[in-house]
């Protein structure tokens, strides 16, 4: 969906892009067209505006020249990392300066004997576990965009992973984070101590979508690389089934290294691509790995393996080799790819729901599929109740892209009515920001435009992101009141 | 709403047109804590009870004025835990306190699922702001990145931005097997040997140092435990002594924490040499605490912290007129100042609890 035409002042652009030009060099100033165009969506292409200018500054103190400048002359700054982010958190404002924060990709240190590492926003998830490896450390929070997207990205949206249901998600695994404020003013989040002075200001900058801080450097955590590693495959011939085999494993006390479910669709729609050996036959297949110690491998998954058969799969493989066990991995990890082939376009949400409920809300999205016409895949972190349903669409008709918005939105509507959230790792960015006025009252969305204007008194910092204002919030009400279905003809508004 | 928190929203509401500061208290005997406060008493402990616990879902939903204790026995039946172990420090201790003081226990650095403090595992929470409104933040799935992590600010809050009314707390199965071991070691000799087994997958979950003597506790798979114990060697408690062990260190039973001595909790990166200053020391979380009794001046503890990189709080005795905790840096104090006007715009909760100006 594009947002409105609209052009910045060319006054207002001319003397924007002389004035950072004072201070860095002309190829780190875009604001032709041509040049501006890349940066016009993140991940999710729904969405597209161009930025009015982009600056690729090098380094902090740059940043810093960069946001005194804007906050000077009230123009909004939108931070971006590599622009993988699915929910629109990084779309450009049309009178605003888009932030890349690329170039700044260095990895500062890494203290073995500590297991941290210190890094720039811009560098990428995986490289903070290639340069550990050597120390037999990783960075757990291993998103599946992980060879793309920066740890700035990652800060700003929590990301997760398949890791993340024993080693935790971003804001688990990050000790400090060094930003600037919209003024320009170095501030320190956290720290390498544990329990800062204060408030725990570093739980709202993670996860708040470049709307509190920009990231300027990063301490993470590393963790040891487990001995071994194994895998089990389990088919299910019932979807429900599948669900309440995740429960079971819970509650027999075990907290496997990764839990991943894809149902039927899925397997049959990445088999082909990935060839990782599902059984096409199953409602379902989950993946259940179990890392660490070979003994411990071993007991745990003797003890898997019983809670699966227990709660009545039909087939069960245990991987016997690394190669084997990557293999099986092989389709989880393509699913976005495989789907990217098989569609035109895909729109992938991300609603997280009550583990006991995963049966009865993946039978409820199937049993949507005829109503918007379009078929809608799962696979998705199942340990965490974390969804991932894709819907395959074709984004040249505006009638199929139209169905696939109001299906994702019924899909988030039914997760806020299982006791579940609209976003469990995406971020609301401009995309679910009629849903956030379903999941929170009035006064809750409020002292969240609190904590924004607390961080950056202005509103200057990526605007319009997040939280619903009190008129988008009413409209979307009187749409779902008395437009019966969920249709949005109208384009949203930011 | 039921009608115990519908009167506390009101209670709120009235102090507030009022202007009458407020001083939450619920058991009401961590007054020495944190700096001085006062105000009319709330008492949150008429909302209490849990809303929901689902032991497969690993959540936990409890009001505000449930005993710990009381939570805790339901986790111990099902076979669970809270992962950041906390200090009830008495029998009054209830769950809106714990989350209000933000203190974890000896599990707080440990390998794997179970590594965090308090803020780690809080899922969602229900705040009665300054104006009286009740606040829902968060929710009770594993996953939430629907607005900025409002519950987890409120982890250490010490109720400066409003009444915790309920919380949802993340919850992980007991481990199926613990050791503890004991060392006869110097304090540089521990604080090298504990990071240097953190960096290494062994499934450690607390450790204390003190007197020449290093004490692990091991705790997961059988199998795990018993490789780690035969890998790492050291004399073995048996598990009654251990438990027992922990609980002193915990709560402060451990005769190192007698005495009217100010004691001191340093937090400093857990690879920091020793510190400068020569005082009885206990040191926990691989390192990273070190309480320290002493009478030295705040300005030579707090300098002493900074050089090793950390920060110190005075945590009990002594004069609290030097301020329980480490100053802020003046753009971090700032956003301090707005939050605590945006959450309490009359402030009247917990006056100076925090920080003098907050
Ligand atoms: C194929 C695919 C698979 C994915 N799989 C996962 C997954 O498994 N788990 C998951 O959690 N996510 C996943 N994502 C989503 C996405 O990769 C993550 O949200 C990622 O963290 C975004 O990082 P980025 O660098 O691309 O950020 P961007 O998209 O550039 O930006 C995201 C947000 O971060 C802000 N931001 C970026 N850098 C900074 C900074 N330095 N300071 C302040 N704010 C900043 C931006 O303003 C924006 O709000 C996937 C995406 C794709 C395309
Ligand atoms: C070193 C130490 C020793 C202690 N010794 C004892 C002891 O001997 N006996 C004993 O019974 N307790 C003792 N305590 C205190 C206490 O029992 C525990 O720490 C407990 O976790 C706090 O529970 P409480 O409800 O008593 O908290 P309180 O002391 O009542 O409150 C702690 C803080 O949290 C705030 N608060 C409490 N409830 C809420 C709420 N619902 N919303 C917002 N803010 C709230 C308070 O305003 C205060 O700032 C001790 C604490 C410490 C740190």
């Amino acid at each position: 969906m594009d947002s409105p035409p609209h052009a910045p002042s060319p006054d207002k652009q001319r003397s924007l892009v002389a004035a950072l030009r004072g201070f860095l060099p002309g190829d780190a100033v875009l604001f032709r067209e041509e040049e501006t165009r890349p940066y016009e969506c993140d991940g999710l292409t729904l969405f597209r505006q161009l930025p009015m200018v982009v600056a690729l500054p090098e380094t902090e103190d740059q940043i810093r020249r960069i946001l005194q400048l804007c906050h000077e002359h009230k123009v909004p700054v939108i931070p971006r990392g590599a622009g993988t982010g699915l929910s629109g958190s990084a779309l450009p404002h049309p009178d605003g300066l888009l932030l890349s924060l690329a170039k700044l990709n260095r990895i500062l240190s890494i203290d073995p004997r500590a297991q941290t590492a210190t890094v720039q926003p811009g560098v990428r998830n995986l490289a903070i576990s290639e340069a550990a490896a050597r120390h037999r450390l990783y960075y757990a929070p291993d998103p599946s965009s992980q060879i793309a997207c920066t740890i700035g990205g990652n800060v700003a949206e929590n990301s997760g992973g398949v890791h993340c249901l024993k080693y935790g998600l971003t804001i688990h695994n990050v000790l400090r984070v060094r930003g600037l404020t919209i003024e320009g003013e170095a501030v320190e989040f956290g720290g390498l101590a544990p329990d800062a002075p204060g408030l725990d200001l570093l739980a709202l900058v993670i996860g708040s979508e470049g709307m509190l801080a920009v990231v300027t450097e990063v301490t993470v955590r590393l963790v040891p690389v487990a001995q071994t590693a194994r895998c089990i495959m389990a088919s299910f011939a019932d979807i429900g089934e599948a669900g309440d085999a995740v429960a079971a494993l819970i509650a027999d006390g075990i907290i496997p290294a990764g839990l991943e479910m894809l149902d039927q669709a899925a397997t049959r729609l990445v088999e082909p691509f990935a060839n990782a050996g599902y059984d096409l036959d199953a409602a379902a297949v989950l993946l259940c790995e179990s890392d660490g110690t070979p003994e411990e491998v071993a007991e745990e998954i003797e003890r898997m393996s019983a809670v699966l058969l227990a709660a009545r799969a039909t087939r069960i493989q245990v991987s016997n080799s690394e190669a084997e066990r990557l293999r099986f991995w092989a389709g989880r990890k393509n699913a976005f790819p495989a789907a990217g082939r098989a569609s035109p376009a895909y729109y992938c949400m991300d609603g997280t729901i009550p583990r006991r409920r995963l049966g009865e809300v993946l039978k409820a999205i199937q049993a949507l599929e005829p109503k918007y016409g379009l078929r809608c895949p799962n696979v998705f972190h199942a340990g965490d109740g974390n969804l991932h349903p894709l819907i395959l669409f074709d984004d040249a008709d505006p009638d199929s892209v139209a169905r696939a918005e109001a299906f994702g939105a019924e899909i988030l509507e039914l997760c806020v009515q299982m006791g579940g959230t609209v976003t469990g790792e995406h971020g609301v960015g401009v995309e679910k920001l009629d849903q956030m006025c379903s999941q929170f009252d009035r006064p809750t969305l409020d002292a969240f435009l609190g904590v924004k204007s607390a961080f950056d008194p202005a509103g200057l910092l990526n605007p319009g992101k997040v939280v619903p204002t009190l008129h988008r919030c009413a409209e979307y009400g009187r749409i779902r009141v008395h437009g019966g279905n969920l249709r949005f003809p109208e384009l949203p508004r930011f | 709403m039921d009608q115990a928190l519908s009167q506390l929203c009101e209670t709120v509401r009235a102090a507030s047109e009022a202007r009458t500061p407020l001083l939450i208290r619920a058991s009401g005997t961590k007054d020495f804590y944190g700096n001085e406060s006062s105000g009319a008493l709330l008492d949150p402990r008429s909302v209490t009870g849990i809303v929901d616990y689902e032991p497969t879902e690993l959540v936990i939903t409890a009001r505000a004025g449930t005993p710990l204790a009381e939570l805790e026995q339901l986790l111990a039946e099902n076979g669970q835990l809270l992962a950041f172990e906390p200090p009830h420090f008495g029998a009054n201790a209830t769950v809106g306190g714990c989350i209000a003081a933000g203190l974890a226990g000896p599990r707080r650095v440990s390998f794997g699922p179970t590594y965090g403090g308090v803020r780690d595992f809080v899922l969602g929470a229900k705040l009665v702001d300054g104006r009286g409104q009740l606040l829902s933040f968060g929710g009770t799935v594993m996953k939430n990145v629907a607005g900025y992590d409002v519950s987890r600010l409120l982890a250490g809050s010490m109720g400066i931005l409003g009444v915790i009314a309920e919380v949802s707390i993340k919850v992980l199965p007991r481990p199926m097997s613990h050791r503890t071991l004991c060392f006869e070691m110097t304090e540089t000799a521990a604080v090298y040997k504990l990071n240097e087994w953190a960096g290494r997958p062994l499934p450690l979950s607390a450790s204390m140092w003190h007197d020449g003597a290093l004490y692990l506790r091991l705790a997961g798979a059988s199998a795990a435990v018993r490789a780690a114990h035969h890998h790492l060697g050291g004399e073995e408690l048996d598990n009654y002594q251990a438990d027992a062990f922990w609980a002193s260190i915990r709560e402060h039973k451990h005769p190192f924490f007698e005495g009217d001595a100010p004691l001191w909790r340093i937090a400093v990166p857990s690879t920091a040499a020793t510190l400068s200053l020569v005082e009885p020391q206990l040191i926990e979380w691989n390192g990273a605490l070190r309480w320290l009794r002493t009478r030295q001046s705040a300005e030579q503890v707090r300098e002493c912290a900074k050089q090793a990189g950390g920060h110190a709080t005075l945590f009990r005795n002594g004069d609290r007129s030097v301020g329980a905790f480490t100053p802020l840096t003046a753009p971090v104090a700032a956003i301090h100042r707005r939050l605590k006007a945006q959450f309490d715009p009359a402030n009247i909760f917990n006056r100076g609890r925090l920080y003098p100006d907050l």
